[in-house]
Order: structure tokens, then sequence, then C-alpha cells
């Protein structure tokens, strides 16, 4: 009885958006009196952190500053369609309206602008710091606040947006399955070892080092935490957790975490990641979607790992300490034979 | 087609690492879920459940429930308008084939039969408990392929072969390229295997739930965990016979999500029973409930026959799955084409071959999760190359990058490869884990048709 190490690779593709397109979302941006940028949909967050990266996109296509974007989302009556959180889809579907709605409202802040200072929209620029001023002539500047104010009060004007990204529905051909059932493709690659305890049939992750393509990353954080909290989610779903133990059998179903076993902190080894940064054609400045290939890298990888470790052809997950010990003693039968 | 690595333009906010909105609020136990919402005369929903995986209905008796304390009102299949059934996809024309409570039949254990509302979740708990099922147990099938073989027993009429019917009266999802048999036959070598998945549990921390209030004015405003609220609200609509209108959906901060909240769960039931009562009323899973009645990621059964030269090229890919619906549709039908579609892979491969079956078994209906379709295709194709690898006595990493596909590459969708860099990626990987590549791996690029 040994304790064995392995290491495993795995290299995955991922669709961006809901399979064959046709799913739009919609967003619609005003600036306020009180000096706010409001983006309202109807998107739903999930901890993933939608608000925070939808309110960068916009900051970024308005060129204000990121505190004075307000995202207000949840709620059906106010907000417009969206297509639902799924399917990789938010941050490239809602990302593109508000990318288009902004565009919009920051059109009619500069015109506003130009009447003001009396110049041409064209010549005006935004500094990101809250103020728009004569391109070069930082001096002939004014708040973006102030002229969102006076196109309300003094112009008669509403500085605001309205925009929609709408991917075109494709159709999948029943016979030879010809499609375009994507926007765009990301792709990661992950790298573990394992040790594996060929008495217990324990199998410990030691590392997991992964590289992932996404277009261009909104936040660096958020992505980090998209890929460590799928890091984790990986090591579930290839060690411990089922809700069928026998499957197809429905017998001894959990029925809580104490018999539902998901990976704890001490399961966790240091994951290490890094981002390429290729931008992609059709998403908002390039991103691609991320949220829910995160697993499916790792879980294979582990698994390679495993059969890396003990010489064995393991196809199934969970990798449980009892799929481990047969896997040792029917390649102890075929060895013996 | 881009024949360069596209580049990235400077930016001021978009790639910055700023702090998460509501980071403070959710560390420090501040946010508010679902389940945090009181509204005046709130009633609260719990539901009595099929014990048998397999059997017909021939009673349910409602009366002991009725007079339990604190009971306001018992709701069964009598009580849904119109007879609608469920589709998990109904608002983009999937196929209805579920009960929202059940009437003549139930074809999984757990599957909702009563639902009784309550002044508290323990009355109404307790309530639920006192409804009696008489049932006429049904041979019950389990196993996918068994399901599938002649004589099996039927769980749905609408589905007389236990499977998804397709496009085009098509029993699979299909991919068709090039000419598999063919090349099969003409490979130095064909490596074949089989890989099997585990229903999981999406484990959200917030379980699936949602609170529906009449606003007094002929309109309902629900407020849910949903991850899909336009789609829901939709459904639910349809299913009680409601002019969509009427209906406003609304969701604060949702604990998790991980495709566990993307089917219609609570919402038709706990409106239902607002309309009944005048009163809002909360409707949310228990752990329990969230463990073996909500719908869990698939079990998924993918054979793999791949054809292979002994350089290391893969010139077929030959798949079957069958993907274990448990006992209704749902979104399952969208999982598979788009488990189809994936096939083969990253991989550039000239003849593949793929049928995906969905199939209908007395198990816990199964719905989607983080990466539907996609997770068991990567699982069964990464593990799969391992084999192939050291089926040709090559070295993994190489059989992956001299396979990998490039722009412009075919896919088994019959559309070119774009916007790809998964050569890049893995080479990445390679330097990260302090891999050596050879020269020629090294050289090589999405953006390029030859190494060098």
């Amino acid at each position: 009885m040994a304790k064995l190490r392995g290491t495993g690779m795995a290299a995955v593709n991922y669709p961006t958006g809901m399979h064959l397109g046709g799913d739009p979302t919609m967003a619609l941006v005003h600036a306020t009196s009180s000096g706010s940028f409001v983006v309202t949909l109807s998107s739903v967050e999930l901890g993933q952190g939608l608000k925070t990266v939808l309110a960068q996109i916009a900051a970024e296509t308005l060129g204000v500053p990121l505190e004075a974007v307000v995202v207000d989302t949840g709620d059906t009556d106010t907000g417009p369609h969206c297509s639902g959180t799924g399917a990789s889809r938010t941050t490239h579907r809602a990302g593109n309206a508000v990318i288009a709605a902004a565009k919009e409202a920051r059109q009619e802040m500069l015109d506003v602008a130009a009447e003001m200072l009396e110049v041409s929209a064209d010549d005006l620029v935004t500094d990101g710091k809250g103020n728009i001023h004569v391109k070069g002539v930082v001096e002939k500047s004014l708040p973006a606040a102030e002229v969102a104010a006076a196109g309300q009060f003094v112009y008669g004007k509403s500085i605001s947006g309205r925009g929609i990204f709408l991917p075109p529905a494709s159709k999948q051909d029943p016979e030879t399955g010809e499609s375009a059932p994507y926007s765009t493709q990301a792709h990661a690659c992950t790298v573990v070892e394992v040790e594996v305890d060929t008495e217990t049939g324990a199998v410990r992750v030691l590392s997991l080092k992964s590289v992932y393509e996404i277009g261009r990353q909104v936040n660096p954080e958020l992505v980090k935490g998209q890929i460590v909290g799928g890091a984790w989610m990986g090591i579930g779903h290839a060690l411990y957790e089922t809700t069928a133990p026998y499957y197809p059998a429905i017998d001894h179903a959990p029925y809580d975490f104490l018999n539902y076993v998901i990976p704890g902190a001490a399961e966790m080894p240091e994951v290490q990641c890094e981002i390429l940064e290729y931008p992609s054609e059709t998403g908002p400045y390039g991103a691609k979607g991320v949220g829910e290939m995160v697993a499916n890298a790792p879980i294979p990888a582990i698994v390679n790992a495993i059969n890396n470790a003990l010489d064995v052809c393991i196809g199934e997950i969970p990798v449980t300490p009892e799929v481990v010990l047969r896997a040792l003693e029917e390649k102890a039968r075929a060895d013996g034979a | 087609m881009a024949s360069e690595a596209p580049k990235a333009e400077a930016l001021n906010v978009v790639g910055q690492p700023v702090k998460l909105r509501d980071l403070k609020k959710h560390v420090g136990g501040q946010t508010s879920y679902c389940d945090d919402l009181r509204f005046p005369r709130m009633l609260h929903l719990k539901m009595h459940r099929s014990v048998q995986p397999h059997a017909k209905l021939l009673a349910v008796d409602t009366a002991a429930a009725a007079r339990s304390e604190g009971v306001v009102r018992v709701l069964t299949h009598a009580d849904l308008p119109g007879g609608e059934l469920w589709s998990g996809l109904a608002t983009v024309g999937g196929a209805g084939d579920e009960p929202v409570l059940a009437s003549d039949k139930v074809r999984w254990k757990g599957e909702a039969i009563a639902a009784v509302v309550a002044r508290t979740p323990e009355q109404a708990e307790a309530a639920a408990a006192k409804v009696k099922v008489r049932y006429e147990p049904l041979p019950a099938v389990f196993d996918v392929e068994e399901a599938l073989a002649a004589g099996a027993p039927n769980l749905i009429a609408h589905w007389p072969g236990n499977h998804y019917i397709f496009g085009d009266d098509h029993a699979a999802a299909q991919i068709r390229l090039g000419d598999v048999e063919k090349a099969l036959a003409e490979a130095d070598r064909v490596v074949e295997n089989v890989y099997q998945t585990s229903p999981i549990e999406q484990a959200p921390l917030e379980t699936i739930g949602c609170v529906a209030v009449p606003d007094g004015d002929g309109r309902y405003t629900v407020h849910t965990g949903s991850q899909s609220l336009s789609s829901t609200l939709k459904s639910v609509a349809a299913y009680l016979g409601l002019p969509a209108n009427r209906l406003r959906f609304v969701s604060g901060s949702v604990g998790g999500g991980f495709g566990g909240k993307a089917d219609l769960a609570v919402e038709v039931t706990a409106t239902l029973a607002a309309i009944k009562t005048g009163r809002p009323v909360k409707y949310r899973y228990t752990r329990e409930e969230e463990m073996f009645a909500s719908s869990t990621r698939a079990a998924w059964r993918v054979y793999i026959k791949d054809g292979v030269m002994n350089d290391g090229r893969i010139v077929a890919r030959k798949v079957t799955t069958y993907h274990d619906s448990g006992a209704y549709l749902r979104m399952s039908n969208y999982g598979a084409m788009k488990h189809s579609t994936h096939w083969p892979g990253p991989y550039t491969v000239a003849n593949v071959w793929v049928d995906v079956y969905c199939v209908f078994t007395n198990r816990t209906p199964s719905g989607a999760m983080r990466g539907f379709g996609i997770m068991p295709a990567s699982f069964a194709i990464e593990v799969q190359m391992d084999r192939v690898a050291k089926a040709i006595g090559m070295d993994p990493w190489r059989l992956r990058l001299l396979n990998a596909y490039r722009n412009g590459d075919m896919r088994g969708h019959h559309r070119a490869v774009k916007d790809a860099a998964m050569i890049e990626t893995i080479q990445a990987t390679a330097k990260l884990s302090e891999q050596n590549l050879t020269g020629d791996l090294q050289s090589l690029s999405s953006w390029r048709q030859k190494a060098g």
C-alpha cells in the first residue's frame, strides 16, 4: 500500500450564449438630476458580479467615473427584457446592450455640452473622471453632471439611450446538425497533480494550474473568482458529488450536506491561473463568457491524473474511494492473468 | 478571417479589478434574500410529494390536511385552470409533458401531488404529511439503455419510446460530417470507450424559493430567486391562464443558481395559492427538497469510437450519448442539442458522427447546470484523449496540440472555427506547469494553418 502521485491535463472549449442564439437582452441608460447615470435592465444578479461588470462597461462607454453609474436590475416592470442569467451569456448579451444604450446617451450628453461650450460635439472628449472637454483644451471643460442637469432644465433634452443585443437565431439541421450555435468559444487548459492512497482509495488534489482564453477580461478579480470557484466545483464533481451514489438506482439519495459531500477548504489546493487576452469580434470590448466553463477542464484533468498515478482506466465520475479501489482490484486481476 | 491574433485596445475601467458592488453586504451578512422577505398576513406553502417512483394515483385525500391547524387552503391538480402541461422551454416552443401537480400518475419519487397553504411553515409541513395518497405501483425503469429497450415500461404516452423526438422525427440530436465509417475502416487504430457522469445537485447556498404577493389591483408581484425572470413569468401566466401583464417578477440578490434556478419550480404553485387565498404566499424549498426534488444535473453516458493514425491524427470520431432526462423533459432537449454541436471538442476531426438521445427514466427530472451539455462532453473527450495518446504511445500534450482546432478549420456543426486560441492556451499552460514542449509544438498557432 502506498501513496502514488500522478499528473493529468485537459483542454476545453466553451460556447458563449444560448444554444442557437436568438436570445435578446435589452438595457436603458439615463442621467438623473442628481449626477448619476442609471443602467436599467431585468437581468438577474446571482452573486457573479453582473452589476459590477455592467457598471464598468457603462462607465467605459459613457466616459464617466465608475462611481457615477448605478445599475438597477431584476424587475420585469421597470427593466426591459432579458433572456435570463445562464449559458455564459450575460456579460456578452447585456454588455453589448449596455454599450449600445450608453453610446446613445453619451452622444446626447456631448450634443448638450457642445451647445454649452459653443463647439462641435465631434471635438469633445470625456476624461473618465466626470468631465467633458474640448480635445486638447483641458480648460474648456464641463462636469458631466452639470451637462446632464442643463440638458434637463435648460435645453429640454433627456440624456438617455436604448440598447438591445439580439444574436441572430439559427436552426440546427436535424439530419446533419449544421447550425451557427454560439457567438464565440472561450478556451481553457488545466494541469493537476494528485496523490492517491492505494489503501483507502482517497484522492487528494495537490495542485491545479490553469490558463484561460476568454477574449478580454472586464474584471480580472471576478474572472479569478469564477476560475477558483470552478476549480473547487470541479474537484467536487470529480471526486465526491452525486445525488445517486449507486446510479442509476435511486436508493441512498442524500438529503443534506452531511451525506452529499462537497469539498471543504481543507480539500482545496492552491489554484494558479493565467489569462490570455485576444479580444473577441462579437464581445463587449472583446469579452467572451467565462461563467460556466470553469469546472470543465479540472474534472477530466483530475481523472487523467488519477489514471496516470495508478495506471488504470477510470471513465466515470465521481471517482470515490470505492471507484479507486475497484479499479485497483481490476488492475491486479488483469496483471495477474 | 483574421490571419493574426487580435490585440487589446487600451481602456479605462474595463479590465480593472474593481470590487464587487455587493461585497461588503455579502461578507457582513447584510444582504437580504428572497427568504428574508416578510409581508403582512403572509402564508407558507409546503408540498406533499410522491413516495413511489412510478405509480397510478388512485385517490388523493386532502380532508385531514385541510382540517389541520392553521391550514388556509389545500391545492391539487383540480385547482389548476386549463390543465396546461409544464415545459421547461415553453417560451421557445418546448413540448409540455409535466403536470404542475400530479393528476393520474406519478413518474418519480418526489413528484409534487398536493400543496398545503398554512399560517406558519411548521403548520403547512405538519398538514402536508396528513395528505393520504393511494397508489397502484407500476414497473419502474431507472437505466437509460434499459428504458430504450423493447418492452420497457412507458412513462409518458406522448413519448412512446421513452425518448424525446427531435426535428423531422429523429430519435436523436445528430451531427453528420464526412464519412465516419470509411475513416474508421482506414484508421491505423480504433480507440473505443464509454464514459459516465453522475447526477449532481447544483447546491446553491440559497435554496429555491419565491413569495407571490397580490397587488390588490388584479396584478401579482412574484419575488423569486429565478435565474430567468421573463421566461418564468410567461410560463406561470400560461399555466394559470393569466394575461402575462398581470404578473411582475422581481429578483434581489440571488444566493447562487448554477442552473438550478433556471427551471420553473415554485412560482406556479405559489402564485396559484396567492390567487386562491388573496394573501402573500411563500414557497421555499428546504435543503432536503433542494437535494431530492429540484432538478439535478443530468447523468450522461457517452460512447466514443475514435479512428486514429499512428502519427497522432484523429480522423474519425463516432459518438452515441444517452442523456438521462429523468421523468420529464424540462430543458433536456436543449442540453442534448448543445451537447451534439460541441463534438468533436476543440479538435479538428474530418469525420464526425454523433447521436444524442434524451431518455426518460423514473428518476428525478434533470435540468440545467453550469456547463449544460458541455461538461459531460468535455469530460469524455479529455479522458478519451489520454487513452488515445496511450494507445498510440504519444505524449498527451503532443496529441492535443497536433489535433487542436485552428481558425478556419471545419467544426462538427459545419461552420468554420473563428475567434479561437486553443493552441496558445495549451502552450501557455505547458509553460505555467513547467512542461517542456518541443520546438515544432511551440511554433504552432491558431492563426496559421501550418507549423513554423
